[in-house]
């Protein structure tokens, strides 16, 4: 019995975080679930298994515990469609037309890997199906594409974070490593030399890394010899491991930093004490103090979801903030009709998320310019700095 | 390129050649009796790193207990394998076998997404294979020595099976005459099982070698090392034992060298592989060692 009021009790409390949290003014409560029968089908595409199947697990896993959270919306339930992208250009295309065309889905959310995403948003802007990137960084996602949007910053900003990183370090002579046919880890490897030769560094070995490779001793021996004193490789999870651990094997004791997917524990499972030090951008930190009240439910919150007191994934927050922001516009909107969501998508403004306030430019990326530096010591993530860098 | 930096590639490439090397004898060996390629291989060698981590990291058990039994439990699972997916199909035509194999790597890759997530995981550190020695400016892990002698040993130890045991002469009675052998009273599925047993044994040894010099284990980790496996086993004359040796050490010399002095062109590694194996196959079908007849190898 008491267990039943407790229900009650926490299914209200609910219901009124995800107006508050959702940011609706529009107080059209809706206290019975999905009464009317009908579900409103949001497409979840996301690598759940491939090269970035790891990440995308993570986000979809945000996803989701946003979905058990705000289960609702216009008084209806919302059902979330899943489909796997495998990390594939070929499949992800497949996968988005499915969404779109079978599913019928109102938005889709996702995908964790930029060239995925790229690959898909002609499907999406032809079908006028918003979508909205979580963790997406490369800027053609959404460049030309009036229906896609994202909730994270971009790679020319995040290079720069690092860049600006490495040239206060004190760094003059980098590496960069990059993985072939991947637009995240290329672009954002471009990015960062630009930002690292502007600022008088030079880059002094590239090296190229092949999708489901594990041997990178002769790009590393090759970075040995140049004398880097710093290897920037963002890089996909399942490279990021071994590539520490063979470095640091090979007696290269240069600084080794990476991007956003690096943020994983995965990481430092693979590398063991060959990760202390490496040092890595990304979206949020569960530690921040002024993090907003939204921050602060989510982070216990998701922790009992999954079950565990690991670091909870920057991307997973990011899953989580997209859907909740996509829930917004569609309340805002008041229909599921493609335009009008777009349109309340692109109004959306200081809308608070986990990851901090959301509010998109003429591009739909979501304006941020805060990154969080970390680094890995005693086998864990450890918050280093909070970079702003202004216009 | 100074000497010590050609060094330190060398050893990378001879390193790597034989892990190539040890996965090859399996694919090698499988075809020789089989005319089958066991596009499963792979798998099964990512397989035996999972069992690696479960048995020392999850159980908790000493490597020297764990060592056996991963290698037990490869082999029980390869047998498995033929006994499931192959041994049904053996008078099917050779095409449904090989459909066959591909759908099995497949359904391991997947059940080990489903099982395991696609988070890539640890390998449990093995200290006396992952020591760092360093000589001069040369840094190797005692693994990068350890592999080359393991691969002369394990050739050696094959070939005086294959060449002066009962079963090794019934191995070369089904590779050289499947259905003669086979009336001649040779037990085929008898002398088919062992042969992937060891194929699998020799995946699971390699597995271990891998994970102490890469450390990271994923559903598909067993996709590359299993494709160029298969080309170093051709390259040396797929059938042929010390042929997929050979081949092994030659691709992740090629590899490694490619890289060193060419270093603008480590975006094309793989595909040197690739190039490696059509041109052997324009060149010399039948590989460095092959023999040299037309249909059966």
């Amino acid at each position: 019995m008491k267990r039943n009021v407790l229900a009650v009790l926490l299914t209200a409390v609910m219901t009124a975080a995800m107006l508050a949290g959702c940011g609706s003014g529009s107080g059209a409560a809706s206290g019975g679930s999905g009464d009317g029968g009908e579900v409103i089908k949001i497409g979840v595409f996301e690598p759940l298994t491939g090269e970035n199947g790891g990440g995308g697990s993570q986000e979809a896993d945000g996803i989701k515990y946003a979905n058990q959270v705000y289960p609702e919306v216009l008084g209806k339930k919302v059902e979330l469609v899943i489909v796997d992208n495998k990390s594939d250009k070929g499949e992800a295309t497949t996968a988005a037309t499915r969404l779109v065309e079978q599913e019928g889905v109102v938005a889709v959310i996702g995908s964790y890997g930029s060239g995925v995403s790229i690959a898909a948003g002609d499907i999406f802007k032809n079908a006028k199906v918003p979508a909205m990137g979580a963790s997406c960084t490369n800027p053609m996602v959404t460049e030309g594409n009036d229906y896609y949007f994202r909730t994270c910053f971009l790679d020319p900003f995040q290079g720069t974070v690092m860049a600006n990183y490495c040239t206060q370090q004190g760094f003059t002579k980098a590496a960069i490593v990059y993985q072939n046919g991947d637009d995240y880890s290329t672009g954002l490897a471009n990015f960062f030399k630009a930002s690292f030769e502007g600022a008088g560094g030079s880059v002094v070995s590239e090296g190229v890394i092949q999708t489901n490779d594990s041997d990178y001793n002769s790009i590393l021996t090759n970075i040995k010899a140049s004398d880097a004193e710093v290897i920037f490789a963002p890089s996909s999870i399942t490279v990021a491991g071994a590539f520490i651990k063979q470095a640091r094997a090979l007696g290269i004791d240069a600084l080794i930093c990476a991007g956003d997917t690096w943020e994983n524990e995965a990481i430092i499972d693979v590398a063991g004490e060959a990760a202390e030090g490496v040092v890595l951008s990304t979206f949020y930190d569960e530690n921040d103090a002024s993090a907003s009240e939204e921050a602060k439910k989510f982070v216990p919150g998701f922790k009992e979801y999954l079950g565990g007191d690991a670091i909870i994934p920057a991307v997973s927050a990011l899953g989580y903030d997209a859907y909740c922001v996509v829930l917004d516009a569609i309340e805002r909107a008041g229909s599921t009709d493609g335009e009008a969501v777009r349109q309340a998508l692109a109004d959306t403004s200081e809308f608070v998320g986990v990851t901090g306030a959301i509010t998109f430019d003429e591009n739909g990326d979501a304006q941020k310019n805060v990154a969080i530096v970390k680094t890995v010591e005693g086998g864990k993530f450890k918050y280093l700095d909070t970079v702003v860098v202004g216009e | 390129m100074s000497m010590d930096i050609f060094l330190q590639h060398l050893l990378n490439g001879i390193s790597v050649g034989s892990l190539y090397a040890l996965i090859a004898i399996g694919y090698t060996m499988v075809y020789g009796i089989l005319l089958l390629i066991n596009f499963a291989h792979g798998d099964i060698f990512m397989m035996a790193s999972y069992f690696m981590i479960f048995a020392v990291v999850d159980f908790g058990l000493p490597v020297w207990i764990s060592l056996p039994m991963i290698i037990v439990l490869t082999v029980i699972l390869g047998m498995l394998l033929e006994r499931s997916a192959y041994k049904p199909l053996r008078n099917a035509p050779r095409m449904s076998i090989m459909i066959s194999a591909i759908g099995a790597s497949y359904l391991l890759e997947n059940l080990a997404v489903y099982l395991f997530s696609g988070v890539p995981k640890g390998y449990p550190d093995i200290p006396w294979l992952t020591k760092v020695i360093n000589v001069g400016t040369i840094s190797f892990q005692t693994v990068t020595v350890i592999a080359p002698v393991l691969v002369i040993v394990i050739l050696g130890a094959l070939m005086a099976l294959v060449n002066h045991t009962r079963t090794g002469m019934a191995m070369r009675a089904v590779s050289k005459d499947f259905e003669t052998a086979r009336l001649m009273g040779v037990r085929i599925d008898r002398v088919i099982a062992v042969t992937f047993a060891i194929g699998s044994g020799l995946a699971a040894v390699g597995s271990v070698l891998w994970g102490a010099k890469y450390s990271s284990v994923y559903p598909l980790m067993g996709v590359m090392p299993g494709l160029k496996c298969f080309v170093a086993a051709v390259f040396g004359g797929i059938g042929n034992i010390p042929g997929a040796v050979l081949g092994g050490i030659v691709l992740g010399l090629g590899e490694t060298l490619l890289v060193a002095f060419f270093p603008g062109l480590t975006g094309y590694r793989d595909a040197f592989a690739f190039v490696v194996l059509i041109v052997m196959l324009l060149v010399r079908p039948n590989g460095l060692l092959g023999e040299k007849e037309a249909d059966k190898v």
